[in-house]
């Protein structure tokens, strides 16, 4: 697919993903918007899938370990018709399949359920695992926040991931330096995530801009053979919305009606 | 009941067999395979067993993915670190999406003995239970825990088989369904509900009862979750006074869903038998059974004076 296409989806997908999050009144925009390209990378370009079949063995899987930017998925998954687009407004309502972090026994497309930090990277690890087993040619992905790195079980999966020698398995890091409290350096710095990922036998890419899906997509290319793979992309959080960009406080808030119109006329959004 | 076997034991033989029957089957570990018998299993499918070090929140999420792409997991390790340190991990990873992993534990209870307080779990049915969706057994003997492996694998969706290291004895050969339990002695005025090592105790405490004209029911509910409701009910209305017996914490356990039954059908007098809100500590096991009270003099004294002081017993 073109560049430009993906540029677009880009910006047309964090219009719907702050439009859900508005009519819902909570949810989580600043880190939905910071993995906007790596997630379109993937389910745009990358990724095997399979809408019609989404239980197809084939597929490669998509683990959202960073469970509470479920709008990001959610988006992307409507978008690739695994579900109809007029359930997103539903989002986070009473019986809703969209609910506030990822449920795979309520929604088809969702590899996973996450939403408790850093148990989705064990699933993806054990997924790669059984593909391994398998032999098969399925590929795992899956996405990480800086923050969530502070979970101790992040570094038991990275141990494991390279102890099993899973070259199937990327591990992506969105890199937005913030958390709810503040800043991820002075909440709990994690130190050098590259260092440490290489530390722990994964081949380390960093991406300078991870926002610039180009770079994304050039580093998910890069081959590598008997171990994992980490991709650190340097993102923004709240890219695309000038007011929330590197703003703490738009972590979990949701905009208002007037915000929404800023960030929708921002986005090029019509109507 | 001459021959002593742990369910541990059971389990590991049980796991290897079930390797060779089904190709699906895969086992994990946390650095305690020799204890948990999985080495068997390991020996004879290296290819299929995963020792996952000691991190047993990790072990727990892979066994995850590993269902997801087909595979029917068994995870082991020692009760208190499979269901404790990784509870929230069960919780949310296994029980919340409903994943078809086996949580097999062994060193439950107190039993375990030497290794003290740390290590003896007292709690696991009691976590296991509060998470919607999972099926909980606690087997009596060998041939309970090896029907149990077999039975859970066949069975979609998340189970935790809960096992002991001390060897017990083998009982008589019952049939074995998830969910329903067994009556291995009849009798009208006291019915004792219990589960895996205290089954055994439970009969010769009951054959010394008759010494004393009382005529002592015991039922095996070797599934915790879901309870037998109808064995309940049935029981409970036939005899006069309910115990329950088991090898865990008083608060959470059998002896709870035994009374969550029994609790919208009117009076019934229940004592319930089990550790009273303690930690373990270190010791022989039968040491540990007398200091807690579950052994049989100690089961029969307190039987005998909840009948005396709370049973309107007819003479």
């Amino acid at each position: 697919m073109e560049i430009k296409i993906l540029e677009g989806k880009c910006k047309e997908l964090r219009g719907t993903v702050l439009k859900m999050i508005n009519k819902a009144s909570s949810g989580h925009p600043g880190g939905s918007l910071s993995m906007m390209e790596i997630i379109i990378a993937l389910y745009y370009q990358k990724m095997r899938i399979n809408p019609e079949n989404p239980y197809d063995n084939s597929r490669d899987r998509f683990v959202l370990s960073k469970g509470h930017a479920a709008p990001a998925l959610y988006a992307v998954l409507a978008d690739k018709g695994y579900f109809s687009k007029d359930i997103l407004d539903t989002f986070r309502a009473f019986n809703s399949p969209l609910q506030g972090h990822p449920d795979k026994k309520k929604l088809k497309g969702v590899d996973a359920s996450t939403g408790s930090l850093g148990q989705g990277v064990s699933i993806a690890t054990g997924m790669a695992l059984g593909a391994k087993i398998l032999n098969n040619d399925v590929k795992v992905y899956t996405v990480l926040g800086d923050g969530e790195l502070q979970e101790g079980q992040v570094w038991e999966a990275a141990m494991a991931a390279a102890h099993y020698k899973l070259d199937n398995l990327t591990v992506i890091i969105d890199n937005n330096r913030l958390q709810i409290d503040g800043s991820t350096e002075e909440v709990m710095d994690v130190g050098n995530i590259a260092s440490k990922y290489k530390a722990f036998g994964f081949e380390v890419i960093e991406v300078e801009d991870g926002n610039d899906i180009r770079e994304i997509l050039e580093a998910l290319d890069v081959e590598v053979k008997g171990k994992p793979k980490c991709i650190i992309a340097h993102t923004i959080k709240g890219k695309g919305v000038s007011f929330m960009e590197n703003q703490v406080g738009w972590h979990g808030k949701a905009l208002n009606d007037e915000e929404l119109k800023m960030a929708l006329d921002e986005l090029g959004w019509e109507g | 009941m001459s021959k002593l076997v742990a369910t541990r034991v059971a389990f590991g033989e049980a796991l290897a067999k079930l390797g060779e029957v089904n190709d699906k089957v895969v086992a994990l570990n946390a650095d305690l395979s020799g204890a948990t018998m999985t080495n068997i299993f390991e020996k004879k499918f290296p290819g299929r067993f995963f020792n996952a070090g000691i991190a047993e929140a990790n072990m727990t999420g892979m066994a995850v993915g590993l269902s997801e792409m087909g595979f029917i997991p068994f995870v082991s390790t020692f009760a208190i670190f499979g269901t404790g340190r990784a509870y929230e991990q069960v919780r949310n990873s296994i029980g919340y999406p409903h994943s078809n992993v086996k949580l097999a534990m062994s060193h439950s209870g107190i039993n375990l003995g030497e290794d003290g307080g740390s290590h003896q779990a007292i709690e696991d049915i009691a976590l296991m239970r509060v998470i919607p969706g999972m099926t909980i057994i606690c087997p009596s003997d060998f041939i309970e825990t090896y029907k149990a492996v077999f039975a859970a694998a066949s069975f979609d969706g998340p189970v935790y088989i809960r096992l002991a290291r001390m060897p017990s004895p083998v009982l008589k050969d019952m049939p074995f369904e998830i969910g329903k339990g067994n009556v291995l002695k009849d009798g009208d005025d006291l019915v004792i509900f219990t589960c895996g090592l205290m089954v055994h105790k439970a009969l010769n405490v009951a054959e010394r009862l008759k010494e004393d004209n009382i005529s002592v029911a015991v039922v095996n509910l070797h599934t915790i979750k879901p309870i037998d409701k109808n064995i309940i009910k049935k029981y409970a209305n036939n005899c006069k006074a309910i115990v329950t017996l088991e090898e865990h914490s008083v608060i959470g356990g059998l002896g709870d869903a035994v009374a969550e039954v029994l609790i919208k059908y009117g009076s019934h007098p229940i004592k319930k038998l089990g550790i009273q809100d303690k930690f373990g500590q270190s010791g022989k096991p039968e040491e540990l059974f007398r200091h807690y009270r579950l052994d049989e003099d100690s089961i029969l004294e307190d039987i005998k004076g909840f009948i005396n002081s709370k049973c309107d017993r007819k003479e």
